[in-house]
């Protein structure tokens, strides 16, 4: 990356970000959205999260790409304890000491 | 009288606003590390951090640059990350609507996902609360929540390189992303939007780097609000 590249990202990210916090509250104000896109900004975290994580749990960069078997387990069980108590703190606790244990226990 | 009610209205938001900094301080310490090991210096991390304030596009921006991405697919994908914001901003509008435009400007710059569910989860179960109430408990709430997302950026920064490998810092952004999702994952709606978003980003992986995620975001989003459209004509 270059210095350039990543101011203009810096940059542009931030006055995206702030234009779509800004959007409604500032500019559009209370007139009603068509339901359409209130629909589809409902799924816009839900459809981004899971695919920039997919290719980073099953190849991690710090493996060389191959599946490791640590990092793969406590991914699991991250997605399991945060969907049965549906708590973040908890889930991102029980993987972190799942990873730890299974690195020190398959490493 | 309107004073100590905003007054006892800011405290309010502020406690509301404490257990947050569990989740702020990690995270942003994460990401001012991980900035740092990727080669940003101390000024770019700290301006992703003020200019930013989302983790998540924060995060996604960073590892499309690494990967050496384009610069409008690493914009539009980090944006589209932060699409929900705008969900947010609407949700403010029946609440907080009415408050002085720099007080929106404001609110805006400090909607966040943390502070948007805990207000509007306080105002919609305690309707008798006035504007500025309502205004002064949105503050209070991102009072303990925002300057330590600067804070927690910069001590990640001049941390830095010295993490050692064996703390696998590597593996920290998906476990984070996972412990979010989960909560999210109510219905069969976001459940099918985000296998879409695993199968298209696993399969277009051959793509130009970010421009698969953008397909497979896009898509999951669609499929998202197909499924829900889909059951709503079945009942």
């Amino acid at each position: 990356m270059s210095d350039v590249q990543l101011w203009i990202v810096i940059v542009a990210l931030g006055i995206g970000t702030y234009l779509c916090r800004f959007s409604f509250l500032g500019l559009i104000g209370s007139r009603p959205m068509p339901p359409v896109v209130m629909k589809l900004l409902r799924y816009t975290a839900v459809g981004i999260f899971p695919g920039i994580i997919a290719p980073l749990i099953l190849s991690p960069a710090a493996t060389g790409g191959a599946f490791d078997p640590a990092r793969g387990i406590a991914a699991l069980l991250t997605l399991i304890v945060a969907l049965v108590t549906r708590n973040m703190l908890a889930a991102l606790f029980a993987g972190a000491a799942s990873l730890y244990a299974l690195l020190w226990l398959l490493g | 009288m309107e004073g100590s009610t905003r007054k006892s209205a800011y405290w309010r938001g502020l406690l509301v606003g404490l257990p947050f900094m569990l989740v702020i301080l990690p995270f942003g310490m994460l990401f001012g590390v991980v900035a740092t090991e990727a080669g940003l210096n101390l000024w770019a991390t700290m301006s992703f951090s003020a200019l930013v304030i989302a983790g998540a596009a924060q995060f996604t921006a960073l590892s499309l640059l690494t990967e050496g991405a384009q610069t409008w697919v690493i914009v539009l994908t980090a944006l589209a990350v932060n699409l929900r914001m705008a969900m947010y901003s609407a949700a403010l509008v029946p609440h907080l609507g009415q408050a002085p435009l720099w007080k929106r400007a404001c609110i805006a710059y400090l909607t966040l996902d943390q502070t948007y569910a805990a207000s509007t989860a306080i105002y919609e179960t305690d309707p008798g609360m006035g504007l500025g109430a309502k205004v002064a408990l949105f503050f209070g709430i991102a009072t303990p929540v925002v300057p330590l997302w600067y804070m927690a950026t910069l001590g990640g920064a001049l941390i830095g390189s010295g993490v050692p490998d064996a703390w696998a810092l590597d593996f920290a952004l998906p476990l984070t992303f996972l412990a979010m999702l989960g909560p999210m994952l109510r219905t069969l709606a976001h459940v099918g939007a985000a296998l879409v978003s695993i199968v298209l980003s696993l399969l277009l992986t051959g793509l130009p780097a970010g421009v698969g995620l953008l397909i497979a975001g896009l898509a999951a989003m669609a499929a998202g609000a197909a499924i829900e459209t889909w059951q709503k004509q079945r009942t």
